[in-house]
């Protein structure tokens, strides 16, 4: 027999089925409504840096931020770029991208509640490579695109994109649970919040 | 007892026994005054976290409950969900392998690594790997495995092991690490300071370029949704994406408890791990992908799902829930015997509560008689367990099966266990008190004091009337 059907007749020999209901009491996605509020003060709790900028503000404010040099996924908005100098993703070797000082993109959504800004490689993001290796991370968040609980971002995500939930910056608690930001992925991340409604 | 025969872990491979019983192993490691010092700072901090923002949440018993439930619900299945696993992992371009225990698991993933004609794996911390000795295994075929989690990096450095599921270096304060970095790291500077912030500066010089070179990567998993093929690593440093992303080969490596149903149910388990493990509202980096993602991450994939004694353990209808585990760790950071003992002293990579029931499982309770009684059945352990698994009751009712097995063992074994652990007289004078009223003291439901505080809500376990009577007798 294969160690599979070892496995399941083994499984099967344990006896354990039985009907289990899973009570689901908690805040189920359509509880609440998202606080912008609560969202910055999560994310800068995880000494990440937030900047509130309207749309008109995002180029000049892009322009701030992208220090060194800068690589640029495709889908973010032309009108953002304008003046920056930057690389696109052709793609660029490993080596390529470790000599890449800053990586600005956008996001799939972000949680209130746990201040975490969710990847999906959607239009503007990526592959996960170009948001792991640079230093700095700046990303884009539309107020639109902020849910208030973990049950409504996993109810909007497709599970079969690749994904990478942030929550601040790298960090490590691992000698004497003292907090230390920044080992191995990017040590910097600047959030832009949207601010202005009716965005695109 | 081996429930209907079913095979335990196998001896000889991997990290479930230790070389000493536990009362023997534990009596040193209270002695440790640094050691304890460590573990004290340590678990006070990590408890106090938790708290913080457990009480955050408004519904964190309805998460418990769902959570407890859905684990449930796997067990329940478990040949189903595996075969549905399986069968979106194929059909998302990756391949599925099956390992009965320690040893097959190990040589499927060494053929695997041989198979790439790499000689090095870069490795994330992954409490699976750790169970089945799989680094000993590659390095017997001649494959370096590097870890690259900072505390496993640091224990790994060192010779040593680990001795905490989350914080493996819970036992080294910063001065000792600074001495194994100024000792085993090729490169570092040699006026390093023990300040954190350039400790951990060394370890990110230190692995980068393996990082951006390694050709194959093996990781653990912490869920796998059996609707959709997708897996999920949870981490903080980074080290987790570089091993899931840069690779062109990826091994991941899963005990087979580790299934969900339904890409739903991560709407629980990612509210209640953060939280239970490092008392954070959620880590820094989660990682999620489904098989191969054509120009994203690694092209070629492989998912070993591994038994080693699980369907000995789902065969108990008393010590199944034990699967439920998560390895958040949080039953070891308020657990008084764990935090006087540490890690080590349990002989096994599963250490504190969970390992005290789930080890002598694993295994067969024969090769790990001592562990069920490395506990005063205080109760925090269940307190704070996010999938409510009943740690206390559990560990009575492993008792009873090591008595039955073998009388004669239990005073050696078992009363020393905790004896040696509970050096605070106040504690060990309760823990006394407890075994000797035995059964009558059960049907109390609450108990005056410090203790009276978790009876209020729930009876008390029954510890086997017999063999305690029979100790303190003798005694
Ligand atoms: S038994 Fe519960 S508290 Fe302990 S590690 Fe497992 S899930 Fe966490």
């Amino acid at each position: 027999m294969s160690a599979r059907e070892d496995i399941l007749d083994r499984i099967r020999h344990a006896k354990a089925d039985r009907s289990v209901e899973v009570p689901r009491g908690y805040r189920r996605a359509d509880a609440a409504t998202a606080s912008l509020g609560l969202f910055v003060d999560r994310v800068e709790d995880y000494c990440a840096v937030v900047h509130r900028a309207s749309l008109a503000e995002v180029p000049a404010l892009l322009g701030r931020l992208a220090d060194g040099r800068l690589v640029v996924p495709e889908g973010v908005p032309a009108e953002w770029l304008g003046g920056l100098t930057f690389d696109s993703d052709a793609p660029l070797s490993t080596e390529q991208l470790d000599r890449v000082d800053t990586v600005l993109t956008t996001c799939a959504l972000a949680i209130a509640e746990t201040g975490t800004i969710v990847l999906d490689a959607g239009p503007g993001q990526g592959r996960r490579a170009l948001t792991l290796i640079p230093d700095h991370h700046v990303v884009v968040v539309r107020a639109s695109q902020v849910v208030a609980t973990v049950p409504q971002a996993v109810a909007r995500l497709d599970p079969r994109r690749p994904q990478t939930w942030i929550s601040g910056p790298s960090a490590t608690s691992d000698i004497e649970l003292q907090r230390v930001e920044g080992v191995h992925g990017p040590r910097r991340l600047d959030v832009v919040l949207v601010t202005e409604p009716n965005l695109p | 007892m081996t429930f209907l025969g079913m095979p335990t872990a196998p001896a000889g491979v991997g990290q479930l026994r230790g070389d000493r019983d536990f009362p023997s192993a534990a009596k040193d490691a209270v002695q440790d005054e640094q050691l304890r010092r460590n573990l004290g700072n340590a678990t006070a901090t990590i408890r106090a976290k938790r708290a913080r923002t457990v009480q955050e949440v408004p519904d964190w018993e309805e998460l418990r409950q769902a959570g407890a439930a859905i684990k449930d619900e796997v067990l329940a299945h478990l040949d189903t969900y595996l075969q549905q696993l399986e069968a979106q992992v194929v059909a998302a371009g990756g391949t599925v392998h099956w390992a009965r225990d320690a040893n097959e698991a190990n040589a499927v993933v060494t053929r695997l690594v041989q198979a790439t004609g790499s000689t090095e794996v870069v490795k994330v911390k992954s409490m699976a790997t750790q169970e089945i000795g799989l680094n000993e295994a590659l390095a017997d075929a001649g494959i370096a495995a590097y870890e690259t989690d900072l505390a496993e990096l640091i224990v790994q450095l060192d010779h040593d092991k680990p001795s905490h599921i989350l914080v493996p270096a819970i036992h080294k304060n910063r001065t000792e690490i600074r001495d194994v970095f100024r000792r085993e790291m090729k490169g570092v500077p040699a006026d390093l300071t023990d300040d954190p912030a350039e400790l951990a500066e060394a370890a990110r010089n230190f692995l980068r370029q393996k990082f951006l070179t390694a050709r194959v990567a093996v990781s653990g998993i912490n869920f796998a949704v059996a609707e959709t093929g997708t897996l999920c690593v949870v981490e903080s440093e980074g080290n987790g994406r570089m091993c899931l992303t840069l690779p062109e080969t990826l091994i991941s490596v899963m005990g087979i408890e580790k299934v969900l149903p339904t890409w739903q149910d991560l709407e629980v388990f990612l509210q209640l791990l953060p939280r239970s493990s490092t008392g954070e509202r959620m880590n820094p980096y989660t990682s999620f992908w489904t098989g191969v993602t054509p120009g994203d991450g690694p092209q070629d994939f492989h998912l070993v799902l591994f038994d080693n004694g699980r369907t000995a353990t789902l065969a108990d209808p008393q010590g199944r829930a034990a699967l439920r585990c998560i390895r958040c760790s949080a039953c070891l950071n308020v657990c008084p015997v764990y935090e006087r003992t540490g890690g080590h002293a349990y002989g096994s990579v599963y250490p504190g509560p969970i390992g005290a029931v789930l080890s002598p499982q694993l295994t067969g309770v024969k090769e790990n008689p001592s562990l069920p009684f490395a506990s005063t059945l205080c109760g925090a352990c269940l307190d704070v367990c996010p999938v409510a698994i009943d740690i206390p009751s559990m560990l009575v009712h492993l008792r009873e099966q090591v008595v039955q097995q073998d009388p004669h063992r239990l005073e050696a074994a078992a009363m020393t266990a905790v004896a040696y652990a509970m050096s605070s007289q106040r504690r060990w004078t309760w823990a006394l008190r407890a075994l000797r009223i035995g059964r009558p003291f059960a049907r109390l439901k609450r108990l005056p004091g410090k203790a009276g505080g978790w009876t209020a809500s729930r009876d008390l376990p029954t510890p086997p009337q017999q063999s305690f009577r029979d100790w303190w007798a003798e005694r």
